[in-house]
């Protein structure tokens, strides 16, 4: 009996152990596959503007760039819109059966997969945004980075809306009845009690947002258009640190291709633990600190 | 009453609180709108593809009549098979770990790497994978996108896991314990009977998180235009012919796009709805 439950732990901590040494094999498989690439170009890897794969130079600034204007662009479509419907249900939607009809709803499209929202966005959106280019008289290429900044917000609204009604759960009711009882309108309630007790809980859904916004690949890969050059302005093509791995990694020309590729791989794993690591952050500290502030 | 209708101030701030009504009531009513347009469109484009030679068929050349995504569903099947084999006992495990020696060390270790894994953009386990078994392996493989999959899965399964087993009152191991129950026992035969529904909703979760995943796939599985049952071959998969065939010139494959599209929402949501009714039925 006492030897059965000693190979009882051993297995899970032999399973244990099997995630730490698996988990630091990929970050270890990452950097030694990159590295031959960081050899040859270096920290200037990050700021170089070509990516050339006939003259091997490569550089990832345009990717880092594409990534960055995504994702913001994304986020500040997304906010207001994801703010709106998350106060709608956390303040003012108190029948439960509604309630739980439209978290069932959020829930099931945050599930639809994000190849189906590439398809849904050729279909929908870039023609849209084709009309609005020949309005603006920019080349009226469809897609792009302004398309992909949209889908990509439509992506992460049924996260963030749900993240902000999550939080504003923890306003206690009392709080929100005594301010009400004192003659404030709901809006005032909304704006100056409930949204305050929560800015730390919906930073930090916005940066976990930002997170999954980051490393989203088979949407922005189908919209972007796939340039390798610096983006210019909103309605240029481009590409993403993770749509340049997705559209090249298989047709890669050389080894020195491929470990830029890596490198480009574990660029993007480092923005987002940094942002995910800061998003977690907040929810820890944040959580306590709010209590009994307003 | 007659005192407030004349305060200007008052006025004011009512007009206020109704205008902000609107602020929140028109966005929400346009998410809504887009949403619901987004499962409609995938459903009227999708239904046209629909027929039993959709179903039963594999890709045929171009301009060819007929055809079908099987090698996809099979493909398909396989790849979430071999994942959650990988994945759900050594979630279950983790779990285990997690909950049963949570204030050790190495529990914190592990509850770093189960969280950063949730963090890792998909692409990158495809990337990682690919080096680790494609190129030692020397071929696309079943078995390599299974992988990459169950690296995905793993997070997922592992935290809700570790949710239900925390709900098991702590009296069931208490008792026994306290009857003489060796340890691993007590775990096996109480703890995880206990929490079964609860883990297989986790599983449901797991899978429905992957059945849609594409980009771990592109260097992994790879697709396979060719019905493929060997695991160590390339393999075709539902998200991987959405892509190749909306990304192909021909009118009659984006239909096909917009038919495999309509299976896998269909799928992911029919999964969802499982869990979420299982889940109330619980909570009754």
């Amino acid at each position: 009996m006492i030897m059965n439950d000693k190979i009882y732990s051993g297995i899970l901590k032999g399973t244990a152990i099997l995630f730490v040494v698996l988990f630091s094999g990929f970050i270890g498989t990452l950097a030694t596959n990159s590295w031959e690439s960081l050899e040859i170009f270096g920290l200037g890897f990050l700021s170089g503007r070509e990516w050339n794969p006939v003259t091997v130079q490569f550089g990832a600034w345009p990717f880092i760039l594409g990534t960055l204007l995504t994702s913001f662009l994304a986020l500040a479509i997304s906010l207001p819109f994801s703010l709106a419907t998350g106060i709608l249900l956390g303040e003012y939607v108190k029948s439960p059966g509604l309630a739980r009809f439209a978290s069932v709803f959020v829930n099931l499209l945050a599930s639809i997969p994000s190849v189906v929202f590439g398809l849904w966005g050729l279909a929908v959106v870039v023609p849209l945004v084709q009309r609005l280019q020949m309005v603006l008289g920019v080349p009226p290429y469809g897609v792009g980075i302004f398309s992909s900044s949209i889908v990509l917000a439509i992506m992460i609204m049924p996260f963030m809306a749900s993240m902000t009604r999550e939080v504003l759960k923890n306003v206690p009711e009392s709080v929100r009845h005594g301010a009400l009882a004192l003659g404030m309108t709901k809006q005032e309630v909304v704006l100056g009690i409930s949204l305050p007790y929560v800015r730390s809980g919906i930073a930090a859904g916005v940066l976990l947002a930002l997170g999954r916004a980051l490393g989203e690949t088979m949407a922005v890969t189908m919209l972007i258009g796939n340039a390798t050059r610096v983006p210019s302005s909103i309605f240029s093509l481009g590409n993403t640190l993770a749509s340049v791995i997705a559209s090249q990694f298989n047709e890669a020309e050389s080894d020195v291709h491929r470990s830029a590729m890596m490198l480009l791989a574990l660029v993007l794993l480092s923005l987002t633990f940094i942002i995910n690591a800061a998003g977690r952050k907040i929810i820890s500290s944040g959580a306590g600190r709010n209590h009994g502030r307003i | 009453m007659g005192a407030f209708d004349h305060d200007e101030g008052y006025r004011l701030r009512v007009r206020k609180n109704a205008a902000f009504t609107w602020l929140v009531l028109l966005p929400s009513l346009l998410v809504l709108a887009i949403l619901a347009v987004i499962v409609l469109t995938v459903f009227l484009k999708g239904v046209k593809a629909l027929n039993p030679r959709f179903f039963l068929e594999t890709q045929k050349p171009f301009g060819d009549p007929g055809g079908g995504i099987a090698n996809g569903i099979v493909g398909s099947v396989m790849v979430l098979g071999i994942a959650a084999l990988v994945s759900v006992p050594l979630s279950i495990l983790a779990a285990l770990h997690l909950v049963e020696k949570s204030s050790s060390f190495l529990s914190t270790l592990l509850r770093l790497v189960v969280d950063s894994l949730q963090g890792i953009p998909s692409i990158v386990i495809g990337v990682v994978i690919y080096a680790w078994m494609v190129v030692s392996l020397g071929s696309f493989s079943a078995f390599s996108g299974g992988i990459a999959l169950a690296l995905i899965m793993i997070p997922t399964v592992t935290t809700s896991i570790q949710e239900v087993l925390l709900l098991v009152p702590a009296s069931y191991m208490e008792a026994a314990i306290s009857l003489g129950v060796p340890r691993w026992r007590a775990s096996l035969g109480i703890l995880l009977p206990a929490a079964k529904s609860g883990i297989l909703n986790g599983v449901g979760l797991g899978i429905a998180r992957i059945s849609g995943e594409t980009a771990p796939l592109l260097f992994t599985a790879f697709g396979n235009p060719f019905m493929n049952l060997n695991a160590a071959k390339p393999t075709g998969a539902i998200p991987l012919i959405i892509y190749e065939y909306i990304k192909s010139p021909y009118a009659d494959w984006h239909e096909k796009a917009w038919g495999a599209a309509l299976i896998l929402v269909a799928f992911v949501f029919a999964l969802n709805m499982a869990v979420g009714a299982r889940k109330t039925d619980k909570s009754r």
